[in-house]
């Protein structure tokens, strides 16, 4: 219920934000509605947009589940559009679904070795704060990219433009429905069910959220803590990177600068409104990259800048992380009213017997 | 004498469960009131209730006669009501000093850290409750956190103290302790309010004793009128065995055996020296001592949740020094931990969930790496069953069921295993007499069923009338091994104090 108030809220405050710089709010948020979904050609952009957010919102989200902080997904799916790409344009003479396979599990693996074998063992092994290394891994990863194709990088193409060799276009993933919407949906609906089996109907799911609701009771309960801790880090950066994969066989189909788009980023809040839910994670993916695509639309029609959605954005961060404060804050508002009511025990002490 | 606190009739519901249904108690001005009860009888809710923590659904608190609201426990403490609960609320990597101002710092915006060490100082001395302002409370026992949780509400200056099983951690040294100080306080004028699983304790120090039973209060007596065995059968609503009787049994083959093992905790400090014994088939070696004295660390490395730092652990005749956890609990360790919310459950999962934790990867819980959930809700449903886990509702949290049926789920998880050897940590922490009732005859099941048992207990009287032996510990090692028979409370409270028969120095007391 919360993610649900928490967005609703947010939209409302927005509202009043655009009210008060003197726009209408509801023709803003009626062309951000229509940009987003207005058309098919609306629809496709806002769910091919939110293919990439799904796919690493799924990653962050599995770390979170093991408690860990996966900070870094931005750079993981670098790596992954790095590896996909390299195999993209270096493998040829291969069939189609073949070369379009290899590259995906190339980024996928090339995001787990990344985001998550080296954070993880570095935090299983050393102690070293998985907040801090996945972060540190990440610029390193951005910045290799950038090297990459900068004017003498090994994978640079000739010309004027800091950008890779295409992708070979047998790799490419096929356009469904126009401009934008690929196959690549396929992957983001299987590799939802796929987390959601894996986390709530195997063992190694059970074991994964055991290590994230209760470290010592899952040393106790015989699981190998630290070996979770690497394997969760490296599910997330695995997915990170399949979403940077899967992301440049569906659209860009090259490396190329300006190419940066924050998915890592917002992969975060995604799984942080879905409250880690791989189901949950579908949805917050779409509402985030409606955000986006309905922005640029809203920005037309009504002047009003779409950096309101990135504010849209910071408020539902705000709410969904102060979930303690929306109890606490109406309770304040009917004291204020004198009427004394129940300020829910929730978070004072509802769990002790 | 006048009323204190009145309660008339509060109800409080959560979702499918009557927590309470018309309770009804009255505290006087400077007596010391007892409330007894099965576990999940609502006694920890009526607290709550009384401390803010909750808002009854029907029926009024009274504080000197005017009805009372508590929005929070800050509104009640501010009235003067203190509450200890049963599972602390202290901050670990704080001092005690600060965990006990936390929230009422002295000093305006500037934290005045040595004020604050110098009050409780003053305040420590005052009630006799003796602890380093200056500790972090992580480095305490049990028993000292709870000197730290009850100076913290004495600092708010409670006019009425709650304790919520306050006994149930301590040894019996410290539980008279603590009896001194309600007594001083009552001395004082304070009346205190507090919940107990044990009848003795409660006639000693109470005045008056309510018993609640599925949510009521069915009746309140003057402690000095009132018998063990009538205060259990109100409790229980049946009759109630209160003595074990155990068969003699000659031990079969040794299953543990521990040589010259050392142990060091997480700070490195040596808990454990120089420890050796044997535990064989059908046997049950109770484990005596103050607490605090390295008996949880011992048990903690049998279990491998601490590595040994010197000695050999041997199990079935193999040496398991350096397994882990894991491959301890596959060869048939099971293991009762101390702390049953830190270590035990998993608060946040459901019942099914906490039955598999510890055999994920076996039938009925998975197959191929595949959890089997109908059959594990089943196998969960049949646990409650055995052990009378209320409610017996398997997808229910563990963090919502009442501290006896925490127990009662850890202890249903590990006897059900059907181990070889069961490590018991104060396995009847927090239980009611029916169910320690229960737990003892499950014990001695195990044991006729040739189990070995080491058994872990602050309780003389849980150790004297269940153990085949006796080993007794002292500052980390142990002092002595005795027959059970032949036994004495005398003797052993002796040998906690580090001191053999015939010997006259006392060793310098555990520095915990
Ligand atoms: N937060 C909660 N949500 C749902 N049910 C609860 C909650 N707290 C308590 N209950 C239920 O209310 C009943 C009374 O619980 P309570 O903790 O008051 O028992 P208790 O008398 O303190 O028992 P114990 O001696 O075992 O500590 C139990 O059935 C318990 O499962
Ligand atoms: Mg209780």
């Amino acid at each position: 219920m919360t993610p649900v108030l928490a967005t609703a809220l947010a939209i409302l405050i927005g509202a009043a934000i655009a009210y008060i710089l003197g726009f209408d709010p509801f023709v803003a948020y009626g062309a951000l509605l229509t940009g987003a979904f207005g058309n098919t050609m609306a629809i496709s952009s806002t769910l091919a947009g939110a293919v990439p957010l799904a796919l690493a919102g799924l990653g962050v989200s599995v770390a979170f589940r093991a408690g860990l902080f996966n900070i870094g997904a931005e750079g993981q799916y670098w790596i992954g559009v790095i590896a996909a790409v390299w195999f993209g344009y270096h493998l040829t003479g291969w069939p189609g679904w073949l070369h379009t396979l290899v590259c995906v599990v190339a980024a996928a693996v090339a995001g787990g070795l990344w985001g998550g074998l080296i954070p993880g063992l570095a935090k299983a092994y050393r102690g070293a704060h998985e907040v801090i290394t996945t972060m540190m891994m990440s610029y390193i990863a951005i910045y290799f990219g950038q090297y990459l194709i900068a004017a003498g990088g090994p994978m640079h193409a000739p010309g004027y433009n800091a950008q890779s060799y295409p992708i070979r276009q047998d790799a490419w993933l096929t356009v469904l429905v126009p401009p934008q919407l690929t196959t690549a949906v396929f992957f983001a609906l299987g590799t939802a069910v796929a987390v959601w089996w894996v986390m709530f109907h195997t063992t190694v799911g059970f074991r994964l959220r055991t290590v994230g609701a209760n470290a010592r009771a899952a040393r106790y309960a015989g699981i190998l803590v630290p070996a979770y801790t690497v394997l969760a880090l490296g599910l997330s950066g695995l997915l990170a990177g399949l979403a940077g994969g899967v992301q440049v066989l569906a659209l860009d189909h090259r490396l190329m600068w300006g190419f940066n788009t924050g998915y890592g980023y917002t992969a975060i809040v995604v799984a942080l409104l879905a409250r880690n839910h791989p189901f949950g994670v579908l949805l917050a993916a779409v509402f985030f990259s409606a955000l986006s695509t309905g922005g640029q639309n809203m920005q037309m029609v009504s002047q009003l800048p779409s950096s309101l959605t990135d504010v849209l954005t910071g408020l539902i961060v705000f709410f969904v992380a102060a979930e303690r404060m929306v109890p606490l804050a109406i309770a304040w508002y009917r004291r204020r009213r004198g009427v004394r009511v129940q300020v829910a025990a929730a978070g004072e002490g509802g769990r002790e017997a | 004498m006048s009323s204190f606190l009145e309660v008339v009739d509060v109800h409080k519901y959560f979702p499918g469960v009557k927590a309470n249904d018309g309770v009804n108690l009255d505290v006087r001005a400077g007596e010391v009131h007892a409330v007894l009860g099965e576990n999940g009888a609502g006694k920890s809710t009526l607290m709550k209730l009384i401390s803010g923590l909750y808002q009854p659904d029907a029926g009024e608190i009274r504080l000197e006669g005017r009805p009372v609201r508590f929005g929070s426990p800050r509104n009640a403490i501010r009235a003067g009501i203190g509450m200890v609960h049963q599972h602390f609320m202290l901050i670990p990597a704080l001092t005690v000093a600060d965990n006990i101002v936390l929230g009422d710092e002295p000093g305006g915006i500037r934290y005045k850290r040595r004020t604050a060490a110098a009050q409780v100082r003053a305040l420590s001395q005052k009630y006799r409750l003796e602890v380093d302002p200056l500790a972090r409370v992580e480095q305490l026992s049990v028993g000292l956190q709870q000197r730290v949780e009850i100076l913290k509400v004495l600092y708010r200056r409670a006019r009425l103290l709650i304790l919520d099983e306050p006994t149930a951690v301590l040894t019996p040294q410290e539980a008279e302790e603590l009896f001194q100080v309600l007594r001083h306080l009552k001395a004082q004028g304070t009346p205190v309010l507090f919940i107990s699983h044990k009848l003795d304790e409660v006639r000693a120090v109470a005045d008056r004793i309510t018993v609640m039973r599925a949510g009521r209060t069915v009746a309140t007596v003057p402690a000095a009128d009132a018998s063990p065995q009538e205060l259990a059968n109100l409790m229980v609503g049946r009759e109630v065995v209160l003595r074990v009787n155990k068969p003699p049994r000659t031990p079969g083959d040794v299953v543990l055996s521990v040589r010259n093992l050392s142990v060091t905790d997480a700070e490195r400090r040596l808990r454990v020296r120089d420890v050796s014994f044997e535990v064989r088939a059908g046997e049950i070696l109770g484990i005596a001592g103050v607490d605090g004295n390295g008996q949880t660390e011992l048990a903690d490395a049998i279990a491998g949740l601490l590595p040994a730092s010197g000695g050999q652990v041997a199990f079935l005749s193999q040496d398991i020094t350096r397994l882990p956890p894991g491959e301890r609990t596959r060869r048939g360790i099971a293991y009762v931990p101390q702390d049953r919310q830190r270590d035990g459950l998993v608060l946040d999962f459901t019942l099914v969930e906490n039955a598999m934790l510890r055999d994920v990867s076996h039938p009925p819980f998975s197959r191929r790496g595949i959890l089997q959930h109908r059959p594990a809700r089943a196998y969960t449903e049949r646990l409650l069953e055995a052990f009378d886990v209320r409610p017996r509702d398997p997808d229910r949290h563990a963090g919502d069921l009442s501290g006896g049926n925490q127990q009662k789920m850890i202890l249903a998880r590990e006897v059900s295993r059907d181990p070889s050897l069961l490590i018991a940590v104060q396995p009847t922490r927090g239980l009611d007499v029916g169910a320690i009732e229960g737990i003892h005859r499950q014990l001695l099941r195990l044991r006729e069923a040739g189990k070995a048992i080491l058994l872990v207990s602050l309780e003389l009287d849980e150790i004297l009338s269940l153990s085949d032996r006796i080993a007794v510990m002292h500052h980390g090692q142990v002092v002595d091994i005795v027959p059970a028979e032949t036994a004495t409370r005398e003797q052993i409270g002796l040998l906690m104090t580090g001191t053999r028969v015939g010997e006259s120095e006392v060793a310098q007391p555990s520095n915990r």
